[in-house]
C-alpha cells in the first residue's frame, strides 16, 4: 500500500467521501425521479444558518452538534418551500431559489457575527461552505458512516414506497399510500444526506452530489434499481477520486474536486453509455439512415423495371434519380454498395438487379407496401398492436392483419410480384 | 453619522439590488429562477479566465468572461435537457460542474493575488468606495458604483426597447413565436443580461448572494401587484430599500452585509407573503373570515324575512333557526346574537324577531334574490334551477348590479315563481 | 348558503348487503368554491356505471371524494357500508394517464405489480405469487407479451391497458376508472369495454368517468349525470334521456338534443 494511503487520516478521509458519495446518489435517483433535483441545492444552502446557530447556542465545535442544526434548518427551510408554494402564487423555483438565498445570507450574517466576536476562530464554520475533507476525523466519519447507514436502510426498506411515490403519486394515494407522508420522508433523507455532506462537500456544491451521480446513472439502464446502485457507485467513486486528488493538492478545497470527477463520470455516462449514450444513439441513427438509403436504392431499382415491364431492364444512374427525385450521387453510393454485395450489376454506367437482387429487392418492395397499406387503414386495422421494435411488417402485426393487408395490396392493384428464378423463394 | 465612503456603499448596493431586482422579475415569471441562480455561479471561471488572461481586474475583459460563461451554461443546460437530462437536472449539473471549475482554478492560480475567492463569493462591498475611478487624474468616485449604474441603465435601456417583446416571450412563448418574435434570441438576450449583472454585483454582494437579489425583489413583487410595470418599479424599490436597510443592520451588528441584505430582502418577502392586500395569507384569511360572517348573517335575515312574509310574525328562537337554515345549534345562536348586536334583530321574550331595519334589509335582500332569478329565467334557465343560482349569487350582487338587473329584466312585479319582487328602499 | 349540516347518523346497516358505493348529501369545495353539491346516491353491484357531465363538472372530484383524496365540506361516502378507509382493499383505481411519467425506467410488468402494493402494504416485497398475479392481469389486457418492455416504447393504447391491467391486480370488488378511453383508438377501447364486460360478470362494480356520449347507452348499466349538482342517477334506459341531457350540458345545445333523440330512436337500450 503506497504511503499516503496508508495514513489513516487519508483512510478517514476517503472514507467520509465515499459515504457521502453513496448516500447522496442514492437519494438523488429519488429526487431526480420526483424532479426534486434542486430541492437538495436549496435545502443543502439552508443548513448555513443551522451549523452556526448551533454553535452560537451551544458554544461547541462538535459535528454532531452541528449536524442537528443543520438537520433542524433544513427541515425549517424545506416547510417554508412547502408554505410558499402552496399558499400564494409563487412557483416551486421561484420558492427554492427564494428559500436558498435568504437562508444562505441569514447563514452568512451569522458566520460573519461569529467571526467578528470574540470567540476567536470561527471554529472551523467556514469550512462548511466548500468542504474540507482533510478536517474529518475518526469519529465524524463514524457520524456520517450512521447517517448513511439511516439513508441506505431506508431507501431499501422503502424501495417500492419510494418507486410508487417517484412514478405515479395520484395511484399511490389512490391505494391508501399518503405521498405527503412518503415526499416528507423523502425530504428527510435528503436533508440526513445534506448533512452528511457538510464537511465534505460544503453547502453550496451539495447539490451536486445529490443530481450528478443519479443523472449519470440513468444513461446506464432502464431499470430503477440498477439505477440506484449504479447512482451510488458513482457517487462513491466520485468521493474517492476527489478526496484523493484534494490530498495531492494543496489549498484546494475538496468540494469541487469531488464535484468536477462526479461530472467528468456525467459526461463519460452521458456520451458513451449503451443505449441511452450520444454515440450509441448516434450509431443507430446512422445505421437506419444507411439502412433506409439501401432500400430506397433497392427499391427504385424495381420500381423502374416493374414500370417498364422488364426484370432485367438497364438503367443509368441519372435516369433511376430523375424518377422518384432522389440525390444522385447518393443513388451512385448505394449502387456500388449494391454492387458489391452482389445485388446490381452494372455495365456501361447503366445498372440492373442480379436474380438475387431482385429476390431482395422484391422483399423490401412488399414490406414498404404493406406498411403503406397499414397506414391507410390504420383506423380500421387497429394501431394498438404494433410492435414497434420489430424490422419486418410481419413481425409488426398479427397474421389475420397481415393477410388483410395482402388482400388490400391486391385491391389497389400495388401487389408485387416475383418473376420465377433460378432461386426458390421462401415463402 | 454615515460619511462618504458609507453613502457610497449605499448607492452601489441599491444600484446593484435594483439592476437585479429589475431583471428578476422576468426570471420569476418565466421560471427561470433557477437558471439565473446558475447562471450566477457559473460565470464564476469565465471571470478567473479573464483575469488570468490580462492579469488585471479591469472590469471589460471580465464582463466578456462572464457574457461567454453565461451564454455558454444557458446553451448547454439546453442542449442537455434535449440529450435526456431533465430539466433541473441539467441545471444543477452544469453550474456546479462550471462553479467547481471556477473554483479550482481560482485556488490553483490564482491564489494570493488581487482576486480573492472569498470576495469573489461573498463580495466585499465595504471595499469599494476605496478602488475609485480615475479620469484625467480626478477621481469620481467608486469604480463599483459607476459600474452598477451603468449596468441598471443598460438593462433598464434594453428592457424599454423590447418591452413588449420580453413581455409576450414570458407570458406565452408560443404565441410570442407565432406573431413572429425570436423567443430564443429573447431568452439568450435576457441570460446575457443576467450574466453582466451579476459580475457587475460582485463586487458588492458577491456570487452566492447575487441570487438573493435577483430572485427575492421580483418574487416580493409578484405578491404585490398584478401589472408587469408596476412590478418592475415595486422590484427596484425593494432591492434597493433591502440594500439601505441591509447595511444599516450590518453595520449595527457587525457582521456581512451582502447577508444582511439578502436577510432584510427576506424580512421583506415575508412581510408581503403575509400582509399583501391582494395576496397575502393573512389578508386573505380575514377577508374569508369576513365574506363567511356576512353570508351567514344575510341567510339568517333572508329566512327571517321570507319567514315574515309568509305571515309568521311569531319570535324565533335559535332552534328554529338552526333548523331552518340546517345549521348546528351554537352557529345559529351564535349568528342571532351578532345580528341582535348589530340592531338588525330584536330580543322578544325568549326569541328573536327583526327589527325594521332589519326587516328593510331582509327585503333588500329578497328583492335582489328575486331580480336574479327573473334575469336568469329571462335567459332561459330551466324554473327548478332558478332558486340554487341565485341562492349562490345573491351574496355578491351590488347595488349598482341590482339595479342594472331591474332595467334589464324591465322592473318585474313578480319573479317567475310568482312572488312578488319588493321595490328598493320598501 | 351555509355548507353546515347538522351531523346525522348513518342508516343502521340491514340484513341485505350494503351498496358497493353510496354517497350522502356530498358537498365538496376547493378554496371555498364549491365543486360539487349535494349529491345523493346509491349504486347497485355488479353494474357498469358511467360519469358524465360537461367540463369542470366534478367528475373526477367525485371518484377523489369517494377515495378520500378531496376534502369533503359536508356528507359522507360510504363504501359497502364502511368508509373508504376501511375498505381499501375491495376497490381499484385507475387514475387519469397524464399524471404519470412515461420515461420512468420501469417495464409494463412491474407498472402491474405495484397494483399489488396496496395488499403487501409497508416495506414488505412483492413475492412470486405476486408476479404470477401481475403476469395473469397482463395476459388479460393481451400485454402478456410485453411484459418486460419498457414504457416508454408503449403507444397510448397500449398504456392504458398497462394501467387497467395494474387495476385489475388490485383484485377489488368496486373499481373507479377516470377517463379510461381518453385519447385510445378503437381497437383498445373495444377490447376495455369487454373487460369491463368481464367484470361485471364476476358481480364487480365499475364505476367510469366517460366523455363519449354517443356510447353512453351501449357502455353502461346506469349513469350518473353530474353538472356541480347531480342532474340524475339511475338506468341509463330511464335517466338518460334528452331533458337531463340538457339539464347536465346547460342552454340548448341542438347537437346534443339531436344525438339525444336519435339515440332514443335508434339505438336498443340496454335493458336492466
Amino acid at each position: 500500500m503506497p504511503d499516503w494511503l496508508a495514513d489513516s487520516n487519508t483512510q478517514w478521509v476517503l472514507a467520509g467521501c465515499v459515504l457521502l458519495g453513496i448516500s447522496s446518489g442514492v437519494l438523488g435517483s429519488f429526487a431526480l425521479l420526483r424532479r426534486r433535483s434542486l430541492m437538495g441545492d436549496a435545502l443543502a444552502h439552508a443548513a448555513l444558518p443551522g451549523v452556526c446557530a448551533a454553535f452560537l447556542i451551544t458554544g461547541t465545535r462538535s459535528l454532531p452538534v452541528f449536524l442537528i442544526g443543520a438537520l433542524i434548518a433544513g427541515l425549517l427551510g424545506a416547510g417554508c418551500i412547502q408554505a410558499i408554494t402552496r399558499h400564494s402564487r409563487i412557483k416551486e423555483d421561484a420558492a427554492l431559489g427564494l428559500v436558498l438565498s435568504v437562508f444562505f445570507g441569514f447563514g452568512i450574517v451569522l458566520l460573519t457575527l461569529i467571526q467578528h466576536s470574540d470567540r476567536g476562530s470561527q471554529a472551523g464554520l467556514d469550512k462548511f461552505i466548500f468542504g474540507q475533507a482533510a478536517s474529518l476525523i475518526g469519529t465524524d466519519v463514524q457520524v456520517m458512516a450512521g447517517c448513511a447507514a439511516v439513508v441506505c436502510i431506508a431507501s431499501a426498506a422503502l424501495f417500492k414506497e419510494f418507486k410508487l411515490l417517484c412514478f405515479d403519486a395520484e395511484f399511490a394515494r389512490g391505494i391508501g399510500f399518503s405521498a405527503t407522508f412518503l415526499d416528507g420522508l423523502l425530504m428527510l433523507l435528503i436533508v440526513l444526506a445534506v448533512v452528511i455532506g457538510l464537511q465534505a462537500v460544503g453547502v453550496v456544491l451539495m447539490a451536486a452530489m445529490l443530481i450528478t451521480p443519479a443523472a449519470a446513472a440513468r444513461f446506464w439502464t432502464d431499470r430503477l434499481d440498477a439505477m440506484v446502485w449504479n447512482a451510488g457507485l458513482i457517487g462513491g467513486l466520485s468521493g474517492a477520486l476527489g478526496a484523493l486528488l484534494s490530498t495531492l493538492a494543496v489549498r484546494m478545497p475538496t468540494g469541487p474536486l469531488i464535484v468536477l470527477a462526479a461530472t467528468v463520470m456525467f459526461l463519460i455516462s452521458l456520451v458513451f453509455a449503451p443505449r441511452r449514450g450520444l454515440l450509441s444513439k448516434a450509431a443507430r441513427l446512422l445505421a437506419i439512415r444507411s439502412q433506409v438509403a439501401r432500400e430506397n436504392a433497392l427499391r427504385a431499382l424495381y420500381e423502374y423495371a416493374e414500370a417498364a415491364g422488364a426484370w432485367d431492364v438497364k438503367v443509368s444512374r441519372d435516369e433511376l434519380a430523375a424518377v422518384k427525385g432522389q440525390n444522385p450521387v447518393g443513388l451512385a453510393a448505394q449502387i456500388a454498395r449494391l454492387e458489391r454485395e452482389g445485388l446490381v450489376v452494372t455495365h456501361d454506367g447503366r445498372s440492373s438487379l442480379t436474380p438475387e437482387g431482385l429476390r431482395t429487392a422484391y422483399e423490401v418492395v412488399r414490406n414498404h407496401r404493406l406498411w403503406e397499406m397499414f397506414l391507410m387503414y390504420e383506423g380500421q386495422l387497429g394501431a394498438d398492436h404494433v410492435d414497434r421494435d420489430a424490422d419486418f411488417i410481419e413481425h409488426h402485426l398479427p397474421r389475420a392483419t397481415v393477410a388483410e393487408l395482402e388482400r388490400l395490396l391486391r385491391v389497389h392493384g400495388l401487389e408485387p410480384e416475383l418473376p420465377p428464378s433460378v432461386h426458390p423463394v421462401a415463402a | 453619522m454615515i460619511g462618504t465612503s458609507g453613502a457610497w456603499i449605499i448607492l452601489t448596493g441599491a444600484l446593484v439590488a435594483a439592476s437585479c431586482g429589475f431583471l428578476g422579475c422576468f426570471l420569476v415569471l418565466r421560471r427561470l429562477s433557477l437558471l439565473g441562480d446558475a447562471i450566477s455561479h457559473a460565470v464564476l471561471p469565465g471571470i478567473v479566465v479573464a483575469f488570468l488572461l490580462t492579469k488585471s481586474t479591469t472590469s471589460l475583459p471580465m464582463f466578456l468572461g462572464a457574457i461567454i460563461l453565461g451564454l455558454l451554461t444557458a446553451f448547454i443546460v439546453q442542449s442537455l435537457a434535449q440529450g435526456g437530462v431533465q430539466g433541473d437536472a441539467a441545471i444543477g449539473v452544469t453550474f456546479t460542474a462550471l462553479f467547481s471549475l471556477g473554483v479550482v482554478l481560482l485556488s490553483r492560480f490564482a491564489y494570493g493575488k488581487d482576486l480573492d475567492l472569498d470576495c469573489v463569493l461573498y463580495g466585499e462591498i465595504a471595499y469599494t468606495p476605496f478602488d475609485t475611478l480615475l479620469l484625467g487624474g480626478k477621481s469620481l468616485g467608486p469604480r463599483a458604483a459607476w459600474v452598477n449604474g451603468g449596468l441598471l441603465l443598460l438593462n433598464v435601456l434594453v428592457v424599454g426597447l423590447l418591452y413588449k417583446e420580453l413581455k409576450i416571450c414570458a407570458f406565452d412563448p408560443e404565441m410570442a413565436t407565432a406573431v413572429g418574435v425570436n423567443v430564443a434570441l429573447m431568452h439568450y438576450l435576457l441570460m446575457g443580461l443576467v450574466s453582466v449583472t451579476t459580475v457587475g454585483a460582485f463586487d458588492s454582494v458577491g456570487a452566492i448572494l447575487v441570487v438573493a437579489m435577483l430572485i427575492v425583489p421580483g418574487a416580493t413583487a409578484y405578491l404585490l401587484t398584478d401589472r408587469l410595470e408596476h412590478m418592475l418599479g415595486i422590484a427596484m424599490g425593494v432591492g434597493a430599500a433591502s440594500s439601505v436597510a441591509g447595511y444599516f443592520v450590518a453595520r449595527s451588528l457587525d457582521c456581512s452585509i451582502a447577508g444582511a441584505m439578502a436577510t432584510v430582502c427576506g424580512g421583506f418577502f415575508t412581510l408581503a407573503f403575509l400582509f399583501s392586500p391582494s395576496h397575502g395569507v393573512v389578508t386573505r384569511n380575514v377577508a374569508q373570515r369576513r365574506l363567511r360572517r356576512r353570508v351567514a348573517q344575510e341567510d339568517v335575515l333572508l329566512w327571517a324575512g321570507r319567514r315574515l312574509e309568509a305571515g309568521q310574525t311569531a319570535a324565533f328562537d335559535a332552534r328554529d333557526l338552526s333548523r331552518g337554515l340546517e345549521w348546528l345549534l351554537p352557529d345559529a345562536a351564535a349568528a342571532a346574537r351578532r345580528l341582535t348586536g348589530d340592531g338588525l334583530l330584536a330580543a322578544r321574550g325568549e326569541g328573536f324577531s327583526l327589527t325594521e331595519r332589519g326587516a328593510a334589509q331582509a327585503q333588500e335582500l329578497i328583492r335582489r334574490h328575486r331580480l336574479y332569478e327573473s334575469y336568469l329565467d329571462d335567459l332561459g334557465y330551466a324554473t327548478d334551477h332558478l332558486h340554487a343560482a341565485a341562492d349562490r349569487v345573491e351574496h355578491h350582487v351590488s347595488a349598482e348590479m341590482t339595479a342594472a338587473l331591474d332595467v334589464a329584466t324591465r322592473f318585474p312585479d313578480r319573479d317567475p315563481q310568482g312572488k312578488p319582487i319588493p321595490r328598493s328602499g320598501s | 348558503m351555509s355548507v353546515q349540516i347538522e351531523p346525522r347518523m348513518p342508516p343502521v346497516a340491514t340484513a341485505e348487503v350494503a351498496a358497493p358505493l353510496e354517497v350522502h348529501d356530498l358537498t365538496v369545495a376547493y378554496h371555498r368554491r364549491p365543486v360539487l353539491w349535494d349529491i345523493d346516491f346509491s349504486v347497485p353491484e355488479g353494474c357498469l356505471i358511467g360519469i358524465v357531465g360537461p367540463n369542470g363538472a366534478g367528475k373526477s372530484t367525485l371518484i377523489k371524494a369517494a377515495l378520500g383524496l378531496a376534502p369533503l365540506a359536508s356528507g359522507w361516502v360510504k363504501i359497502y357500508g364502511k368508509p373508504y378507509a376501511e375498505q381499501r382493499r375491495l376497490i381499484g383505481y385507475v387514475p387519469q394517464r397524464e399524471s404519470v411519467d412515461w420515461d420512468f425506467p420501469t417495464d409494463a410488468l412491474d407498472v402491474v405489480l405495484m397494483g399489488r402494493y396496496g395488499s403487501l402494504g409497508w416495506f414488505k416485497r412483492p413475492g412470486r405469487a405476486d408476479r404470477e398475479l401481475a403476469l395473469e392481469c397482463l395476459r388479460k389486457v393481451g400485454m402478456a407479451d410485453y411484459a418486460r418492455r419498457q414504457i416508454s416504447q408503449l403507444s397510448g393504447g397500449q398504456q392504458q391497458r398497462v394501467f387497467l391491467a395494474r387495476a385489475l391486480a388490485q383484485d377489488a370488488s368496486l373499481y373507479f376508472m377516470d377517463e379510461p378511453f381518453a385519447g385510445v383508438d378503437a381497437a383498445t377501447e373495444k377490447a376495455i369495454i369487454a373487460l369491463l364486460n368481464d367484470l361485471k360478470e364476476q358481480r364487480k362494480t365499475v364505476l367510469v368517468v366517460h366523455h363519449d356520449l354517443q356510447t353512453v347507452p351501449e357502455y353502461f348499466d346506469w349513469v350518473i349525470m353530474l353538472n356541480m349538482r347531480q342532474i340524475a342517477v339511475g338506468p341509463t334506459a330511464e335517466v338518460f334521456n334528452n331533458e337531463n341531457l340538457q339539464k347536465t350540458y346547460g342552454g340548448r345545445l341542438n347537437i346534443i338534443s339531436d344525438v339525444a333523440d336519435a339515440l332514443a330512436k335508434d339505438v336498443p337500450r340496454r335493458g336492466r
